[in-house]
């Protein structure tokens, strides 16, 4: 094998110029691929990190056909005391979680005393909530006050509300929101701050304390509309999902009868929207439409992998092509001194391989020092509200060793029929090829 | 018993709706350590001839037997693997590698058609790059040496396995006179050394005398075997 090599390496060598143009092509195809994956991944954590860290958590239980109707974010479908006591128990069983929050969503009017116009409120409990979303502090617009960011009796306003009717911190309104039972309640409640929303202009999101919710809806029990969760580490948000979802579907049974005792309205809810019943948990990727962004980053990185193996296929078969069309006397020589076809095939694949390695090393090379070069000169991006938000290219070993070894595959793959063909060649036509 | 011996040996090719009788049924027989040369103009099947005792090419008919072997039944791994233990080629062109050294190009056959032990190796290159007089200039590339240099390197190879046979097809051609002359007399000294047969084939009558056996072929037939041509160089 050392001797195939060595006659390979000197075969590349002899053909310098080709053998440059030809690596230099793969390494230049692996650069744009890892820098792609590099630049694009920081963008999709970045972008993900954005949702699940300000809003929604990574993941979110709710009760059965809750998120099929949350465009009225039904208040018959939430979870009951002891339903909400059995998630609380699984989530602290569960290693992998760091923080969970209960909150109660509800759709309300809001009124300035001059004009009104509807808002979507969470009921949170301030501390448990910049626990599991960190990011959400970060949201609010001006000088940040001193202390917590919300106190009982207090409002965070999203800011086209607080534009359009012109409210600002410090300020009175009036939320009123329509109960369970179909009767109407109405509380003042002072303006703590004003928020951006996560994903830009057009959220009409606001906050309140979750007793102040509870106490808006005239709840006689501790009930919770959903409990986003936030995981030690995103990258298990798929298997604690399995994990959870298993779980909490043991719960649901005695979570259902208790779910069955609250009323009319609950069993009708049950009936007609096909849930109720049950609890499920859902990954932030479901609940937010930003997941097609992620999705389709992906897809694009599947994409310029598919051109880089394009390019390596077609440029490793013309090298190899053109090398055996070259030497089609000294395969005939070698052939004729009694070489056996598989150590002749070895030869040609051994050069193919070594075209396609060479390039991959060089361009995983100069790849891992342009992200390092990437990261010391701190690229930024806008997205959503955000106006800079510095990216963090990387790209994982587990990458690099499947771009190398596609790369290697390929080369093997266009090689083969070339190498082949030496192997078969006929001595007496070899020799006699002018 | 001969190294070779064929029987009503025949070749016919099929070039598009033409048959061409390149070997029309010849018999001879060459004995161990011969030193024998086909001679014949172009065309006269000489090639043809050798390339069949090389195991390069089938017969369409008759018995061609090499070292006890009817080599018209082996299939072509076969005869590649019977070509790497018992022939050895001395092409025209001298066909070196270009990539591989005075050294390397001699140890090629005992690395990938033969797995000889390095020391083994070292000891039979270091003979045979004596015996060819190319001691000294085993680091040199093909491209850095003379034509007569390259065709010694050329036996030498041929004869690195310790080949039964060595088959050089028009070995001189390619060669000025003098030179040519002195690479038959290396294959002669080799041939005494190693006790190898030598069988080239030429159509320059100058270095036909040099061989003890000569066989004249016209339009594919031996016309007469002389066992002792005279020779014509002085």
């Amino acid at each position: 094998m050392r001797n195939i090599l060595k006659i390979a390496v000197r075969n590349l060598a002899r053909f310098g110029r080709r053998t440059l143009l030809t690596s230099s092509l793969i390494t230049l195809d692996i650069v744009g691929v890892l820098l792609f994956i590099a630049v694009a991944g920081s963008f999709k954590t970045i972008m993900i990190g954005q949702f699940t860290d300000s809003m929604l958590g990574h993941l979110e239980v709710h009760r059965k056909g809750y998120v099929a109707s949350i465009d009225s974010l039904p208040l018959n479908l939430n979870m009951q005391p002891t339903m909400v006591g059995k998630v609380e128990q699984a989530l602290k069983a569960t290693d992998a979680v760091d923080a969970y929050s209960e909150r109660i969503k509800l759709g309300a009017m809001f009124s300035n005393f001059t004009e009104t116009t509807s808002i979507r409120i969470s009921g949170i409990d301030p501390a448990k909530e910049i626990a599991t979303v960190p990011l959400l502090p970060g949201r609010v617009i001006g000088d940040k006050r001193a202390g917590a960011l919300l106190n009982p009796g207090e409002i965070l306003i999203p800011e086209l509300i607080a534009r359009g009717l012109k409210v600002k911190a410090g300020d009175t309104v009036v939320l009123v929101a329509t109960n369970r039972d179909g009767s109407v309640n109405g509380k003042t409640f002072s303006v703590a701050g004003v928020m951006q929303s996560a994903s830009g202009p057009g959220g009409k999101d606001g906050y309140i304390s979750i007793d102040d919710a509870r106490a808006l809806l005239r709840m006689k029990e501790a009930e919770v509309s959903e409990i986003a969760i936030r995981l030690k580490n995103p990258a298990q948000i798929e298997a604690v999902y399995a994990q959870l979802s298993k779980e909490l579907s043991a719960i649901a049974g005695a979570g259902a009868g208790a779910g069955a005792g609250t009323g009319s309205a609950d069993k009708s809810a049950s009936a007609g929207k096909g849930g109720g019943s049950g609890l499920e948990v859902h990954t932030w990727a479901a609940l937010s439409p930003f997941s097609n962004i992620a999705n389709m980053i992906d897809l694009l990185a599947v994409f310029i992998k598919i051109m880089m193996v394009s390019i390596v296929l077609i440029s490793v078969m013309n090298v190899m092509m053109m090398a055996v069309y070259e030497r089609v006397r000294e395969i005939g020589t070698i052939s004729a001194i009694g070489t056996p076809p598989r150590r002749i095939l070895a030869l040609f694949i051994t050069e193919g391989l070594l075209l396609g390695l060479g390039g991959a090393a060089l361009g995983t090379l100069i790849s891992l020092a342009a992200i390092y070069a990437l990261n010391i000169w701190k690229i930024t991006v806008k997205f959503g509200m955000q106006q800079a938000i510095v990216l963090s290219p990387a790209v994982s070993a587990r990458d690099v060793v499947i771009i190398a070894a596609l790369v290697a595959v390929m080369a093997l793959l266009a090689s083969l029929q070339p190498a082949w063909k030496a192997s078969r060649m006929d001595p007496v036509t070899a020799l006699g090829h002018v | 018993m001969a190294l070779i011996r064929a029987e009503e040996l025949v070749k016919t090719y099929r070039t598009g709706e033409v048959d061409v009788h390149a070997v029309r049924g010849v018999d001879f027989a060459i004995e161990s350590k011969s030193f024998v040369v086909f001679v014949g103009p172009s065309g006269s099947g000489k090639t043809t001839l050798l390339n069949m005792i090389g195991c390069l090419d089938r017969p369409t008919g008759g018995k061609l037997a090499v070292v006890d072997t009817d080599v018209g039944t082996l299939d072509r791994p076969a005869a590649a693997e019977f070509r790497g233990k018992h022939i050895g080629f001395v092409f025209q062109d001298f066909n070196l590698i270009p990539v591989l050294t005075v050294y390397e190009n001699i140890e090629y056959p005992l690395i990938m058609v033969q797995d000889w032990p390095e020391k083994k190796r070292r000891e039979q290159v270091m003979r045979l790059l004596k015996a060819v007089g190319m001691s000294g200039q085993e680091n040199k590339r093909p491209d850095q040496i003379s034509g007569g240099q390259k065709q010694r390197v050329a036996v030498a190879r041929a004869l690195a396995t310790d080949a039964k046979l060595v088959l050089a097809d028009e070995p001189t051609a390619n060669l000025d006179h003098d030179t040519a002359y002195h690479i038959i007399e290396l294959m002669k000294k080799m041939r005494d050394e190693f006790g190898t047969t030598f069988v080239f084939s030429t159509h320059d009558p100058k270095i036909m005398g040099e061989a003890e056996v000569t066989f004249t072929l016209e339009d594919g037939r031996i016309q007469q075997p002389s066992p002792r041509p005279v020779a014509i160089h002085a």
